[in-house]
């Protein structure tokens, strides 16, 4: 499996930057939230795959011993997923607001604020 | 030592308070510190004069060998003195000067930064902290020459000056850094101490190059000489203080202090020479051609600029002690003519030497600094400038090199100083050309104490210049020629060949004043160098700049938000790959292949997640394109749960869902989901672009899992879980307790996603406002 996956996130990490360069506002924003699941589970495959077995002490133990999931890279992505969670949720508001205002979803009418000369 | 340069900066901030207080006169006040300064560093005369060095060292970045390291030699006290007394006399000079300016407070900000900068340039023996200084000079004088900032005149100038001397100053900052790779250290004192190492070294070169590059931007050497006459556009003060008395002085010191280090070379010398010669002459010839009194006076100090350094390149101990000598006495007569020239600009309104004459009637006092100061410019007996004069006639007669040619230029440029000395000494104050009515006044007298002062001193240390002078002077020459040598100043030597030579130059002087007119007639083609010459390059280059600037801009910044994704990930990816390059990876690790090691309900949840995407970009349903999204993400749970991660995988459940149903709410508001085609070559591009960055992302991973695995970290996890977090669960307690206040963080995150998102749905834009 460790030598499986590594192909699926490059496949998921092309798929979304590819997503992310196109014109269309929501595919951009999905390419974005593709991108998170992609890089989540980069993280989590540098920590190496450890079958059925979650870093958790059991019952009267005081330490974690034997073969057990790395929890540090757990964390971080736990916390990744928050966040996106955050800036998800703001972008998927963005694009609404964005076309109740501006009335397109096309990126490419979208680019006057960094047009020089355009005041 | 610290606190004298310190001080400086501390009253600058403390002059708009004192300005409120105050009110007009607050200049006088001020005035006070660099008179304090000088006081305190005349305490340390004797002992320098004995030639003993005192230093201080305040540790600022010790790791990288950056410190305020201070020194006080027979150089950087009589630099000292310089700058402190000068500085009194423009404060006071200044204070009445700039009583019609509005906001004067920023002025004596400005000029008291200024002077404490200065001060710490000369007393500084860490290169990184002279650089320092060095630059706040320049920011120093980017602000005074651009204080009336309404003209256009002045801030280009203001903007040229610095350009100019700040570019000279990154030349020298890299050429103090190849030094300090050189020699390992940064310190001035042992950098002296194995000079060989340094002009033997390959990079002695380029070090020597830069160095001087900073040098010659400072000094206003040619090519770079084309700043100062614009500089002029300054109020006077400023212009006598630092570009005529110190700042530009800041290169000359620059070569001074480091001709023990680097000098004695060939390469030293004859770059010096034939850069000083050059601009020397041209100064001359410039000077005589002008009619606009600051024009000439500034053209006059390039010149001697010109002179200090030709001196400092000849390189024998007598050519150092004459520039020395010639450095003083140029700073003594040049900023009296530039004070004398403001009294003359503010009481009449002019400062074109043709329609001024007669001045001595209506401003006795200021003529008679005039008069002093102009002997002192053309060299006659006893002034100062003579004995500076006669010392550099020697040493152009005594230099090792081309003597008959450096004779003949050092008398040219002699030549043309008596001219000018006669043109304003003569031709402003007595020649009486009869113009329309004419009533001025005597300047106040707080604008004649400094230029009275400054050209008596002129006169004082030529009659005395054995007991005023010498001293500390010999001690400077020796520290800039770094050898022991007496220096002897009187002025009188006996008639001898140098004698003659000076009254030669003097005749001739005034042959050239009387001929003057016609000269400034012959056309001397300066259009044609004026358009085709350093300002035009100055000019050309900044356009290219700017043109370049702007190409580039439109460029990368089109305001396509796909192209920045596309040029920073490219070039992350080119990062990436030429990294990933000097590994001998395994694309296909076929060798360490375990079939066994597969699952087959892990194959099929792979396989979802890569028909999932396959799907989304078949669809053009909007519907289907977020289920879609969401098989991707909870698959992504489900591997999450395989490998021991269930609290991610509820996490990514719960969060996934919400983001479904997030993007359904909205669904009905959007279009439908067009499709916007890319031009075909930007889309073979960005396809090349994303699989190129899946196929690095996947060599990565690769490569990591080739390698064994090490972490402390997941050690003590599973040792102080329990233990010290009192938890059995180690990613929670890693969450709550660890790293609690990273969570903390998050949260924060979160928070202000949600302010956003409240904002950006509740918020009304009123019609019409839109715009």
């Amino acid at each position: 499996m460790d030598e499986i996956l590594p192909f699926v996130v490059g496949i998921l990490y092309a798929a979304s930057l590819y997503l992310m360069l196109q014109r269309n506002f929501v595919k951009l924003i999905i390419g974005l939230i593709m991108m998170g699941h992609s890089t989540n589970l980069f993280l989590f495959s540098v920590s190496r795959l450890t079958r059925g077995a979650p870093a958790l002490v059991d019952g009267d133990a005081e330490k974690l011993t034997g073969i057990f999931a790395d929890p540090v890279p757990q964390a971080l992505i736990l916390t990744a997923i928050v966040i996106g969670f955050g800036i998800q949720a703001f972008a998927i508001v963005l694009i609404k607001r964005n076309y109740d205002v501006a009335g397109t979803d096309d990126m490419d009418k979208l680019n006057t604020t960094d047009k020089i000369n355009a005041a | 030592m610290l606190l004298i340069v310190l001080i400086g900066y501390i009253c600058a901030l403390l002059v708009p308070v004192i300005a409120k207080a105050l009110g007009r006169s607050h200049g006088y006040l001020i005035a006070l510190v660099p008179l304090g300064v000088f006081v305190y560093l005349s305490t340390y005369f004797n002992r320098i004069v004995e030639g003993e060095v005192i230093s201080r060292q305040y540790n600022w970045v010790p790791s990288l060998d950056v410190n305020f390291t201070f020194q006080l030699d027979g150089l950087s006290l009589f630099f000292g003195l310089l700058i402190s007394f000068f500085g009194f006399l423009i404060f006071v000079y200044a204070a009445a000067y700039m009583k019609g300016y509005k906001e004067s407070d920023k002025f004596f900000m400005y000029l008291l930064i200024f002077m404490a900068s200065m001060l710490g340039l000369v007393m500084s023996s860490n290169l990184i902290a002279l650089f320092i200084f060095w630059e706040l000079t320049s920011f120093s004088s980017y602000l005074l020459i651009g204080f009336s900032h309404n003209a256009k005149t002045s801030r280009n100038a203001a903007l040229q000056a610095f350009l100019v001397t700040a570019s000279g100053g990154l030349a020298l900052l890299a050429g103090f850094i190849i030094l300090g790779e050189v020699t390992q250290t940064y310190e001035l004192v042992e950098i002296l101490s194995i000079h060989e190492r340094v002009i033997d070294h390959p990079y002695y070169l380029a070090i020597v190059i830069l160095i001087l590059l900073g040098a010659f931007t400072k000094s206003a050497q040619f090519p770079f000489h084309f700043w100062l006459p614009n500089a002029m556009a300054a109020p006077t003060p400023v212009s006598a203080y630092l570009h005529s008395a110190t700042m530009v002085k800041a290169g000359i010191y620059l070569i001074a202090r480091f001709n023990p280090t680097l000098g004695g070379t060939e390469i030293w010398q004859f770059t010096l020479m034939i850069a000083g010669g050059i601009t020397m002459l041209l100064g001359a010839i410039l000077a005589i051609q002008h009619t606009d009194l600051k024009k000439i006076l500034a053209y006059t100090t390039i010149s001697a600029l010109g002179i200090l350094v030709l001196m400092l390149g000849a390189g024998t101990s007598l050519a150092i002690q004459s520039a020395m000598v010639f450095l003083l006495a140029h700073a003594l007569y040049k900023g009296a003519l530039f004070l004398i020239t403001g009294n003359i600009d503010k009481q009449t309104g002019s400062r074109d030497v043709l329609e001024l004459s007669g001045l001595y009637k209506f401003m006795p006092f200021t003529g008679v600094a005039a008069f002093l100061a102009c002997f002192s410019m053309a060299g006659v007996l006893p002034f100062f400038g003579f004995i500076g004069k006669e010392l550099i006639y020697e040493a152009a007669l005594h230099a090792t090199v081309q003597h008959i040619a450096l004779l003949v230029a050092v008398i040219v440029s002699g030549v043309a100083f008596v001219a000018i000395a006669i043109e304003i000494g003569y031709g402003l104050f007595i020649q009486n050309i009869s113009f329309s009515e004419r009533n001025y006044k005597e300047a106040p007298v707080a604008m004649l104490v400094a230029p009275v002062t400054l050209a008596v001193l002129g006169l004082v240390f030529g009659l005395f210049a054995g007991v005023l002078v010498q001293p500390l002077l010999t001690q400077v020459s020796n520290v800039v020629g770094n050898e022991d040598l007496p220096l002897e100043l009187h002025f009188w030597h006996g008639f001898n060949l140098v004698l003659m030579l000076s009254l030669l130059t003097l005749l001739l002087g005034t042959a050239l004043f009387f001929v003057r007119k016609g000269i400034r007639k012959i056309p001397l083609h300066l259009d044609y160098l004026y358009n085709h010459g350093p300002t035009a390059w100055y000019d050309g280059l900044l356009q290219l700049i700017k043109r370049f600037a702007r190409l580039q801009t439109s460029y990368f910044q089109n305001g396509y938000l796909r192209n920045y994704i596309a040029v920073i990930v490219a070039f992350f990816s080119f990062m990436l790959a030429s990294v990933l390059w000097q590994f001998d990876l395994k694309i296909f690790p076929v060798a360490n292949f375990d079939i066994d090691n597969v699952r087959f309900y892990e194959v099929i949840i792979l396989a979802f997640t890569l028909v999932a995407v396959f799907v989304f970009f078949k669809t053009r349903s909007r519907l289907t394109s977020i289920v879609t999204m969401g098989v991707v993400g909870y698959a992504v749970a489900i591997i999450f749960i395989f490998f021991g991660a269930p609290d991610v995988a509820i996490t990514q459940f719960l969060i996934e869902t919400l983001t479904v149903v997030l993007f359904v709410l909205i669904l009905h508001k959007l279009p439908p989901l067009r499709f916007y085609p890319l031009k075909s070559f930007q889309n073979g591009l960005y396809i090349i672009i994303s699989i190129g960055f899946g196929l690095l992302m996947t060599s990565v991973l690769l490569l990591v899992t080739e390698h064994p695995m090490v972490s402390g970290l997941k050690a003590y996890f599973a040792e102080n879980t329990y233990i010290l977090g009192k938890g059995k669960n180690a990613v929670n307690v890693i969450l709550v307790d660890f790293r609690a206040l990273d969570t903390m963080g998050e949260i924060s995150v979160l928070a202000i996603a949600a302010i956003g998102i409240v904002a950006l749905l509740k918020l009304k834009l009123v019609k019409g406002k839109m715009k």
